[in-house]
C-alpha cells in the first residue's frame, strides 16, 4: 500500500532500466539526497560532524571501493588499509610539490596514483585466488607500509616520519586544517560520496559490472564465454583501488590532520573496511552504506551507553566493545550471510506486497 | 670461512630456529583447515587466550574480577592459592576443549555449508571477540610466563661452533627447546592421524564430508576433536612466545606471521607447515643479513610475505599442498 | 518502541548542554586497552590517584574542585580526534595524551581551540619553542634532551670522552623512536662516536636479527628508544646474548617495570633515564596511603603504586596542578579558562622547596618555564634495575643535557613547522 507499484506503467527502455524503477524510491533518494545537502549543514554538531558523520562518509567510500573488489569481482583483497594510506601520501607530497592546486583535483589525482598502485599489486590475481590472494594483498600491506615508514621521500624527511596536511581551501572556505568549519568538511566529504556512489551504481549496472560478476561467479566459464579476465580483474583492482585512495586521501587531509603510515593505515584498518563490506553485504551499493553506518556508530553508541550513562570504567567498556562486535559479525553471518544489504531487501520486498503476506 | 660465510651461517641457523616457532602456530591452521576446511584467523587469539589462561591459574587469579568489581564495587583480585604448572597446563587444556566445544556448538554449527569466505570472517569475528573476553577475563597488564623453560645462549652451540669455525654461533636454548617440542608435537600428531581410529576419522572428514557422514563419522564430534587439538597447539605456541616476552596482546599478533609460512607449505599438510615455516624462517633472517646494510632494516613484516608471494606465483598450492582441481 | 526510547536516551544524553558547574575539568585522555595497555595502566592510574588526592585532601585548587573525565583512546589517533571532540565543549584545561600520534594529531584542533597541551616528554619536540607552538609545552625535557643527557651519561663514564667508541641506538620504527637520530647523529660528530641505528618493527615482538647484528658488531654501549612489548623483548635479547646490562640503556619510556620483570635475572643491571624520583619513599605517599588508597578510591586495580609509569602519571598530574595554581594566582580568579590555564603553564616555576612542600623532595628537577622555552630545564636522572630486590635504584642525581645544541636543532626544525603553516610568532618579545 505504501510501497506502489501498481499503475506505474513504464513507456520507454532507459525508464524501465532506470537505477530506482519504482516511485517511492525515486521520490526518496531526491528527497534524502536534498536534506544531505541543503538542510543538514545548517543543524551540524562539531562533535557528531567530526566523530560520527565525516568517518561515516569517508568508510563509506572505502566500503564501496572494496565491495567492488571483494562483493562485485570476488577478488579478496585485505590490503586495503595500504591503499589508503598510498592516497593519503600521494595527497601529501602533490600538495607539497604544487601548493597552488586546488584540493579536489588532489584528492582525485591522489585517488589516481592509488589506481595504478592497485593495478600493479592487483597483477598477482591473474594467477592466484581465493585466500592465497588474500595473504599476497597482505603482502602489499605491509610492504606498503614498510615502504612509507622507512623511505623518508614520502615525508619530506621529517625527523618523525608524520605527515600533516596544509591549510587548504576551496571556493573560499577551508575544508583541510583545525579552522575547517564543521559545514565545510561535511560538504566536502559528501560530494565526494555521491559522484563515487553514482559512479559505482554505474559501473557496476553497465557491461563493466557484468564482466565483474562474471569472474566472481565462474571465473574459468567467463574466460570461456568470451570475457576478458585481465581486463576485468585489473579494472576492478584499479576502481576500487581509486575509491579507496579517495578514501585515504580525505581521512588524511580533512579528518585526520596529521598521519603516519604505521599507526593509522595498519592492518586493522583493512580488517575494519572488511568487516563493513561483509555486514553491510556484499556485492550491494547499499550494503556498503549500511556496513560503514554500522561499524562507526557502534563504537561510539557503545560508549555513550557503556560509560556515559551506565558510568563503567572506559576500558571495560572498550572490551566489551571489542567482544560485541566480534559477536556481532558472527551473529551476522550466522542469520544473514549476505549482510544487512539482504535485510533491507527483505523489508522492501515485504513491504511491497504489504498489507498482503504474498 | 671468511667472516661474512660465519655470519650467515648464524643468521641461518637462527633463521631455522625462530622458523620452528613459527611452525607452532600454523600447525594449528593447519589441523583446523585440513579437517573442516575452515582458515581459523583465531588461531593466534586462542594462543594468547591459552597462555593468559595458563598464568591466570599459575597465579591464582579470579577470572572477571574486573567485571565484577565494577559491577558490584567488591575489590577482589587473587584466589590467593598458585598452581604448580604441571596441574596448570592439564587445566588450560581442559578449558581449550571446553572452548572449542562452545565454538562448535555456538558457531559452526551453525555455518555448516557456507562459502569459504563467509566462515574465513566468522573466524576473524571470533578472534575479535576471544580477544575481547580474554582482557576482561584476566586483565590486559602484561604479565611473564614462566614454565620453567630456560632461556639465554646456548653454551653447547656456542663452544662447538667456536671449535669447529673459530666464532661462536648464537642460538637461543629456549629455540632449541621449541625445536625439541615441536618435533615430540609432530610426531604425536602424525601417529594420532596414521594409526589412531580417531585420527583416521580426522582424514576420513578431511577428504570428504558427506562420505564421512555416510559411513557413520560424527562431523560435529571430530570438529570439536579437531579445534581441541588445535586449541591444544596454540597454547604451546603461547608458551613458546609468551616465555620470550610476557603475555600480552601482541601474541596474538603471530598469527600473521604464520599466514606466509601457511602459503610455502600447503594449507594442508603438517610436514608443509614444518617445512614453510624453516624456509621463511632462514629466508628472512638472510635477507635482513645482506639487504640491511642496502635498505634500512626492519623487513621482517613483509618479506615472508613476498617470498610466498614468489612461491604462490609458480605453484599455487604451496610445497605440500594438495592441487587445486577447478571444474566448471 | 525500544528503539524509540533508547534514540530518545541517546539524543537527550548527547544534546545535553552541559551543566554550568563550579569545576575544574581534567580530561584524561588515557588509554587502558589496546596493544600499549600495559603501559598506559599505570600511568592513568598515577594521574588519577593524585587529582582524587588534591580533591580529598585539599578540596581541590582554589577551592574549586577538580572534575576528571575518563576517555578512551587505545593508542588510536582516530578515537584520540573523537574524544577530543567530545570534551573540547566542556571548557577542558589541559590535555595529556601519553601518544606522540595523538599529540600530533591535537596539536592545531588544541591551539584553534585555546586547550593547552603538556606533552611531557614525548610528542612534538620542538614544541619547546613557544613562539611557534604557543599551546604546547613538553617540560621538563624532551627526547633531544634525552639523547644529550644519555651522551653526557656516557661521557662521565669515560673520563669525558667517547672518541673511537660504537654505540648503537635500537629504536622503535616510528614518529616516536626516530626522534633522537638528529640529535645523536650530531653529537657523534662532536665528540667523536660511531652511531649505528638499528630499527625495530612494531610491535616488535621478534628482534633476533637485530641483536644478533649487535652481537657481531659489539657496540660498547647501547641506546634503546622502544614503547610496548619491543623493551621487553629487548631486555630479553640482550641477557640471552651476554650483553652487559649496564651498559644497555633505555629513554624514559623504555624503563618501567613491565620492561624489565619478564627477563626475570637477567635483566639485572638494566639502565634507563627517568624524569622523576623512583619508589615510594616520599611523603607525599603517605598523604596518598590515607586519602585514596584507604578511602578505596585508587584508581584502577591498585596494584601499580610506586611503579615507574605510576609516578610518571603522578609527576605529570602534579605539574599540571601546580600550573593551574599559577593559572589561578595571574587570573586573579579559581575559575580559569583554557587560555588562562596556558598562561600558568608559561609561567610555572618549579622549586626545591615548593617540591619539598608538596611531600616530594628531589622527585622533579627544578626549572622555569618561559614563552621562548616551553621545554623546561632539560635534565633527567639515570636509575638502574636490581632484579633481585625488584626495584629501581637512582645511581646519579640531575644530569643536564647540551641546552644549546638543543635549542640550535628546536629552533631549525620549528621555523620549518611555521613556515610550513604559515604561523605568526606568538611571543610578545
Amino acid at each position: 500500500m505504501l510501497y506502489r507499484e501498481a499503475g506505474d506503467f513504464k513507456t520507454s527502455y532507459a525508464s524501465d532500466n532506470q537505477t530506482f524503477p519504482i516511485r517511492f524510491d525515486r521520490y526518496a533518494y531526491w528527497v534524502v539526497l536534498l536534506l544531505a545537502v541543503c538542510v543538514v549543514p545548517f543543524f551540524l554538531n562539531d562533535y557528531w560532524t567530526k566523530s560520527i558523520i565525516v568517518p561515516f562518509l569517508i568508510y563509506v567510500i572505502a566500503a564501496l571501493g572494496l565491495n567492488i573488489l571483494i562483493g562485485y569481482c570476488g577478488q579478496l583483497s585485505l590490503g586495503t588499509g595500504a591503499f589508503m594510506a598510498v592516497g593519503a601520501y600521494a595527497t601529501f607530497k602533490l600538495t607539497m610539490m604544487a601548493p597552488g592546486l586546488n584540493v579536489f583535483v588532489v584528492f582525485i589525482l591522489a585517488g589516481l596514483v592509488t589506481s595504478a598502485v592497485g593495478v600493479l599489486f592487483g597483477l598477482p590475481s591473474l594467477k592466484i585466488k581465493g585466500f592465497y590472494l588474500a595473504v599476497a594483498t597482505l603482502a602489499a600491506q605491509f610492504f606498503l607500509i614498510w615502504l612509507f615508514t622507512r623511505q623518508g621521500w614520502f615525508f619530506n624527511y621529517s625527523p618523525t616520519g608524520m605527515i600533516t596536511m596544509p591549510v587548504r581551501t576551496m571556493l573560499g572556505f577551508a575544508v583541510t586544517g583545525p579552522s575547517a568549519s564543521a559545514a565545510a568538511i561535511y560538504l566536502t566529504c559528501l560530494f565526494f560520496v555521491i559522484v563515487m556512489a553514482w559512479l559505482a551504481r554505474n559501473l557496476t549496472r553497465g557491461t563493466t559490472g557484468r564482466s565483474w560478476m562474471a569472474i566472481r561467479d565462474m571465473d574459468i566459464a567467463a574466460e570461456i564465454i568470451g570475457v576478458n579476465p585481465l581486463i576485468a580483474k585489473l579494472t576492478a583492482f584499479a576502481v576500487s583501488s581509486f575509491f579507496v585512495g579517495v578514501a585515504g586521501a580525505l581521512l588524511f587531509g580533512v579528518q585526520l590532520g596529521a598521519a603516519e603510515a604505521g599507526e593509522a593505515f595498519g592492518i586493522n584498518k583493512s580488517f575494519l573496511v572488511l568487516f563493513m563490506v561483509i555486514i553491510g553485504g556484499l556485492g550491494s551499493i547499499m550494503g556498503s552504506f549500511l556496513g560503514a553506518a554500522f561499524l562507526v556508530v557502534l563504537p561510539v553508541i557503545l560508549k555513550v551507553l557503556l560509560v556515559d550513562s551506565l558510568g563503567w570504567p572506559s576500558d571495560l567498556a572498550r572490551h566489551l566493545e571489542v567482544m560485541i562486535i566480534g559477536a556481532l559479525i558472527v551473529l551476522v553471518l550466522i542469520l544473514e550471510p549476505h549482510g544487512m544489504a539482504a535485510l533491507w531487501r527483505t523489508i522492501k520486498d515485504k513491504l511491497r506486497l504489504w498489507p498482503f503476506p504474498h | 670461512m671468511s667472516d661474512t660465510v660465519l655470519y650467515a651461517l648464524e643468521a641461518a641457523l637462527n633463521g631455522l630456529t625462530v622458523g620452528i616457532m613459527y611452525s607452532l602456530v600454523a600447525l594449528g591452521f593447519v589441523l583446523i583447515f585440513k579437517a573442516s576446511g575452515i582458515f581459523n584467523f583465531a588461531q593466534g587469539v586462542m594462543a594468547l587466550f591459552a597462555a593468559l589462561t595458563l598464568v591466570g591459574f599459575q597465579t591464582g587469579q579470579v577470572p572477571f574480577s574486573h567485571l565484577i568489581n565494577a559491577a558490584f564495587g567488591t575489590s577482589i583480585h587473587n584466589f590467593g592459592w598458585t598452581m604448580p604448572t604441571l596441574l596448570a597446563i592439564p587445566a588450560t587444556i581442559a578449558v581449550m576443549v571446553g572452548f572449542a566445544w562452545l565454538v562448535e556448538r555456538i558457531v559452526l554449527k551453525h555455518l555448516v555449508n557456507q562459502a569459504p569466505i563467509i566462515l574465513f570472517m566468522a573466524t576473524i569475528g571470533l578472534a575479535y571477540f576471544l580477544e575481547g573476553l580474554g582482557d576482561i577475563m584476566w586483565g590486559a597488564e602484561v604479565k611473564p610466563l614462566n614454565v620453567g623453560l630456560p632461556q639465554g645462549m646456548s653454551r653447547w652451540v656456542d663452544e662447538t661452533t667456536f671449535n669447529l669455525f673459530g666464532y661462536g654461533f648464537f642460538v637461543d636454548v629456549l629455540s632449541l627447546w621449541a625445536l625439541a617440542i615441536a618435533a615430540v608435537l609432530v610426531t604425536a600428531l602424525v601417529i594420532f592421524s596414521q594409526y589412531t581410529k580417531q585420527g583416521r576419522a580426522l582424514r576420513a572428514v578431511a577428504d570428504d564430508h558427506q562420505a564421512a557422514l555416510s559411513v557413520g563419522i560424527s562431523l560435529r564430534f571430530i570438529w570439536v576433536l579437531t579445534w581441541s587439538i588445535a586449541g591444544l597447539v596454540a597454547l604451546v605456541a603461547g608458551i613458546m612466545w609468551g616465555s620470550k616476552s610476557g603475555v600480552q596482546f601482541s601474541l596474538s599478533l603471530i598469527a600473521l606471521k604464520a599466514l606466509p609460512v601457511l602459503i610455502l607449505g600447503g594449507f594442508t599438510s603438517i610436514p608443509g607447515a614444518i617445512v614453510g615455516g624453516l624456509l621463511i624462517g632462514v629466508g628472512e633472517k638472510l635477507f635482513d643479513f645482506f639487504m640491511q646494510p642496502v635498505i634500512g632494516g626492519a623487513t621482517e613484516n613483509w618479506f615472508a610475505y613476498m617470498l610466498a608471494l614468489a612461491f604462490l606465483l609458480f605453484r599455487p598450492q604451496g610445497l605440500f599442498g594438495e592441487k587445486i582441481i577447478e571444474r566448471v | 518502541m525500544k528503539m524509540t526510547r533508547l534514540a530518545a536516551l541517546l539524543a537527550a544524553t548527547l544534546m545535553a548542554a552541559p551543566a554550568v558547574a563550579q569545576d575544574l575539568h581534567f580530561p584524561m585522555l588515557n588509554y587502558r586497552t589496546g596493544p600499549f595497555a600495559p603501559g598506559g595502566i599505570p600511568f592513568a592510574d598515577g594521574y588519577q590517584d593524585y587529582l582524587t588526592l588534591i580533591n580529598q585532601r585539599d578540596g581541590g585548587i582554589g577551592g574549586l574542585p577538580i572534575r576528571m573525565t575518563e576517555c578512551e583512546t587505545a593508542y588510536n589517533t582516530e578515537r584520540g580526534v573523537e574524544c577530543y571532540e567530545s570534551i573540547r565543549g566542556d571548557n577542558p584545561l589541559i590535555l595529556q595524551p601519553l601518544s606522540t600520534g595523538i599529540t600530533y594529531q591535537l596539536i592545531p584542533r588544541a591551539t584553534a581551540d585555546g586547550v593547552p597541551i603538556h606533552s611531557m616528554g614525548y610528542g612534538r619536540t620542538s614544541a619547546v619553542n613557544g613562539d611557534v607552538f604557543p599551546y604546547v609545552f613538553n617540560y621538563p625535557a624532551n627526547y633531544w634532551d634525552g639523547a644529550s643527557v644519555a651522551i653526557n651519561y656516557l661521557l662521565s663514564q669515560n673520563g669525558d670522552s667517547l672518541q673511537g667508541k660504537k654505540i648503537t641506538l635500537v629504536y622503535h620504527n616510528s614518529a616516536y623512536g626516530r626522534e633522537p637520530i638528529p640529535t645523536l647523529e650530531r653529537l657523534a660528530a662532536q665528540y667523536g662516536f660511531t652511531l649505528v641505528t638499528i630499527p625495530v618493527d612494531s610491535p616488535g615482538q621478534e628482534q633476533g636479527s637485530q641483536w644478533l647484528q649487535i652481537r657481531r658488531e659489539r657496540p660498547d654501549y647501547v641506546l634503546m628508544w622502544g614503547w610496548g612489548v619491543m623493551n621487553a623483548v629487548a631486555v630479553q635479547e640482550a641477557a640471552n646474548i651476554g650483553f652487559p646490562m649496564e651498559n644497555f640503556i633505555g629513554i624514559w619510556w623504555s624503563g618501567s617495570e613491565n620492561d624489565v620483570r619478564p627477563a626475570g635475572a637477567g635483566a639485572n643491571g638494566y639502565t634507563a633515564l627517568t624524569l622523576h624520583g623512583v619508589g615510594t619513599d616520599y611523603p607525599l605517599y603517605a598523604d596518598l596511603q590515607t586519602h585514596v588508597i584507604d578511602a578505596g578510591m585508587a584508581a584502577g586495580a591498585g596494584d601499580q603504586i610506586g611503579t615507574v609509569l605510576y609516578s610518571r602519571g603522578l609527576y605529570a598530574a602534579m605539574l599540571a596542578v601546580e600550573a593551574a595554581r599559577t593559572a589561578q594566582a595571574l587570573a586573579g580568579h579559581a575559575q580559569i579558562t583554557g587560555a588562562e590555564m596556558r598562561a600558568g603553564m608559561e609561567a610555572l616555576v618549579i622549586t626545591e622547596e615548593r617540591l619539598a612542600e608538596l611531600g616530594l623532595p628531589n622527585f622533579s628537577a627544578s626549572f622555569e618555564v618561559s614563552c621562548a622555552n616551553h621545554g623546561g630545564g632539560g635534565q633527567a636522572m639515570v636509575q638502574r634495575w636490581d632484579a633481585a630486590a625488584d626495584r629501581w635504584n637512582l645511581i646519579t642525581d640531575w644530569i643536564s643535557s647540551d641546552r644549546e645544541l638543543i635549542m640550535e636543532l628546536v629552533a631549525a626544525d620549528s621555523a620549518a613547522f611555521a613556515a610550513e603553516n604559515n604561523i605568526q610568532p606568538a611571543c610578545a618579545n
